[in-house]
């Protein structure tokens, strides 16, 4: 029992991990621009993608050593990941910062829509083995098993997380990307450049769904085109759960979210009698996403402001 | 008589010209499609049942401004409400005019309980958990096998017919569509005139606004919704007598997304921008038929060029039935 327990906090914590690491890009853009990025998911199946295009060219034609190989793969594949993230913010949702506030989220829906056709033309729709990015020992603890990849999944995010929590708090670029966040205008009469900011959200916010997309890959061993699509919706739950435009919240509700995925998966079959299997948990995370609006729209740690005011004001 | 008074003089009649043009060239569309052979008929057929879906989406996405990604879930109610009562499956065998009655019947309920708790939100949340809804509607229906029959789906539905006449044949289907869409047209056309239409547009533009001129903006966007899912609920019913089967397959998210992209490219919030849209998106891997697997991808860069250049789609919403009216038949 205490075994089942622990093992199954840590595959909470392993794929909440990795839901937070996407909700934050959501979060981010969220908080800058007050766009939903369809195409946020789309940058953790790139993440996957590229870092698999990378390692196979290191280590079948230059002939690296596997460690240094994959670490080289992760860093190079997130940081092209980041540039991409730029330039399709750049081309798509830039000579919209003026539009309606349904124009960029449609054109993100055309990006996303484009780059999941785009890879199922180039890579083949069928789902491809992913390598794992760390060597895979299984641990005892108290009866639970854990498995080495797990623990550097954690590692790793929890590093990009703390790094994140320096660049935005501690940074002079955090001050100019909270400044916009707070408000576009008034950070503007400062001085400060706006396209900036919104270009170093439109890095972070990729490079950290690629982390998020190569651990995953990994985890599971698999990557397909259309992985970004439910994940992506998850990691959005998440960032709403949390209370979107909030960092810490973001991170919070993707832990909340595993937890109840991992829990209700588990509980599910039990509860009902296996009237409703493992098969529903997706259902179970919409169905938490539509209360914690009913209840709490700002989310947990979201400002309570009153419903609209955040959205509708400064746009029109 | 200078030049730009003679480009005044001559705009109208150019332009009336096009109207009669557009209208006449739908005309012969028409009339000549029962001769076609049934594999185009087919794919008009196919044609109408995107054109009636976006009429419908239209009136959330183009009349009130408000992203819907669920679309999908609405046209499942109504394929599976005539898959399950119109087929071995219940043996249950109704006729198919009473389960067109409780398809739409079932979709604007769905609509409105959907609506209830998710339109007193955040117009941007609407996107995301319409989005939710429909892959909770999809999941069920894979899941649920002794009503749905899960992922295999429903075959053998019964054959449609009409107050006794059989409805069968593709030509069938497409006089029974044509009927349904020119009656949607005009539902929804006749909507966005109306007072109901006015505060469609006003909560589009600034729902700040519209609160403050009085408007019960919840009340107006949940009958934009409920008329929304009853017309895609009506699509899916006719659908599923047109395939005679259905499973989950049909009902997927990048269904409702292909909706909204036919919207977007071809005029949002215009039901001739519809019709050329649904054209673009059905018509094109008809013609290019080597490049199948591209039309999406042609598709989604389409959208993104469009709305960045022309955002009001390739028929603008301001050349909409009115002026066609207008042109072909007022002064």
């Amino acid at each position: 029992m205490l075994g089942n327990l622990i093992q199954q906090t840590v595959n909470a914590l392993t794929i909440g991990s990795i839901y937070a690491l996407i909700a934050l890009g959501y979060t981010m853009v969220y908080g800058v621009l007050r766009m939903i990025n369809f195409a946020h998911g789309e940058m953790f199946m790139l993440g996957a993608y590229v870092a698999f295009l990378i390692l196979s060219m290191l280590v079948g034609d230059v002939g690296m050593a596997g460690a240094i190989a994959l670490t080289v793969a992760f860093v190079v594949a997130v940081f092209l990941v980041g540039f991409i993230g730029v330039g399709i913010e750049r081309i798509a949702y830039k000579p919209l910062r003026n539009s309606t506030r349904l124009a960029p989220m449609l054109s993100s829906l055309g990006v996303s829509l484009s780059l999941v056709t785009g890879m199922q033309i180039l890579a083949g729709p069928q789902p491809v083995a992913f390598p794992s990015f760390f060597p895979v020992v299984r641990y005892e603890v108290l009866g639970g098993t854990i498995t080495s990849m797990q623990i550097g999944i954690l590692v790793a995010a929890f590093v990009l997380m703390l790094g994140l929590h320096f660049l935005v708090n501690r940074s002079r670029i955090g001050i100019i990307v909270r400044a916009v966040s707070e408000s576009r205008p008034t950070a503007q009469l400062l001085g400060i450049n706006v396209n900036g900011a919104i270009s170093m959200v439109f890095f972070v916010g990729p490079l950290l769904g690629a982390a998020g997309g190569i651990l995953y890959a990994s985890y599971y061993g698999i990557m397909s085109p259309t992985m970004g699509a439910v994940i992506g919706l998850k990691a959005f739950t998440a960032a709403i759960l949390g209370g979107i435009g909030s960092i810490p919240g973001a991170m919070l509700g993707a832990f909340i979210l595993a937890f109840v995925e991992v829990g209700g998966t588990a509980l599910l079959p039990v509860i009902t009698h296996g009237v409703l299997g493992t098969e529903y948990r997706d259902v179970l995370t919409f169905a938490i996403l539509i209360l914690v609006l009913l209840v709490r729209p700002a989310g947990i740690l979201g400002e309570a402001v009153s419903e609209e005011s955040i959205v509708y004001k400064r746009e029109f | 008589m200078s030049v730009a008074e003679s480009l005044a003089a001559a705009r109208p009649r150019s332009s009336r010209a096009v109207a009669f043009l557009v209208f006449a060239v739908a005309i012969a569309l028409i009339a000549a499609t029962p001769f076609l052979p049934n594999y185009y008929i087919r794919v008009i057929d196919s044609l109408l049942i995107y054109i009636l879906l976006g009429i419908g989406l239209n009136i959330v996405i183009g009349y009130t401004g408000l992203l819907d990604l669920g679309f999908v879930a609405f046209y499942a109610v109504g394929a599976y409400s005539y898959a399950l009562l119109a087929s071995p499956q219940l043996d249950l065998h109704l006729p198919f005019l009473v389960i067109l009655l409780v398809a739409a019947s079932l979709g604007a309920i769905t609509g409105i309980l959907l609506g209830i708790p998710v339109l007193r939100l955040r117009g941007d949340y609407l996107a995301i958990v319409t989005l939710g809804f429909g892959e909770i509607v999809r999941i069920i229906i894979n899941n649920v096998d002794w009503l749905t029959g899960g992922p295999k789906g429903i075959a053998r539905l019964d054959k449609a017919s009409i107050l006794g006449i059989q409805i069968a044949r593709p030509v069938d289907f497409f006089w029974l569509l044509l009927v349904v869409v020119l009656l949607a047209g005009l539902v929804a056309w006749r909507l966005e005139r109306s007072i109901l239409g006015k505060a469609w547009a006003a909560i589009r533009e600034d729902q700040d606004a519209a609160r403050g001129i009085g408007i019960n903006t919840t009340n107006a966007k949940l009958a934009a919704f409920a008329t929304s899912a009853t017309i895609g609920s009506i699509a899916g019913a006719i659908f599923a007598a047109s395939q005679r089967f259905v499973s989950p397959e049909s009902f997927t998210l990048q269904e409702s997304v292909l909706i909204v992209l036919m919207i977007v490219i071809g005029g949002i919030g215009n039901i001739l921008g519809i019709v050329a849209g649904a054209a673009i998106l059905i018509l094109l891997p008809e013609v290019l038929r080597e490049f199948a697997e591209w039309r999406i991808l042609f598709l989604g860069l389409l959208m993104i060029f469009l709305i960045i250049v022309r955002p009001a789609g390739i028929v603008p919403r301001s050349f909409g039935p009115d002026k066609l009216i207008r042109r072909l038949f007022g002064k």
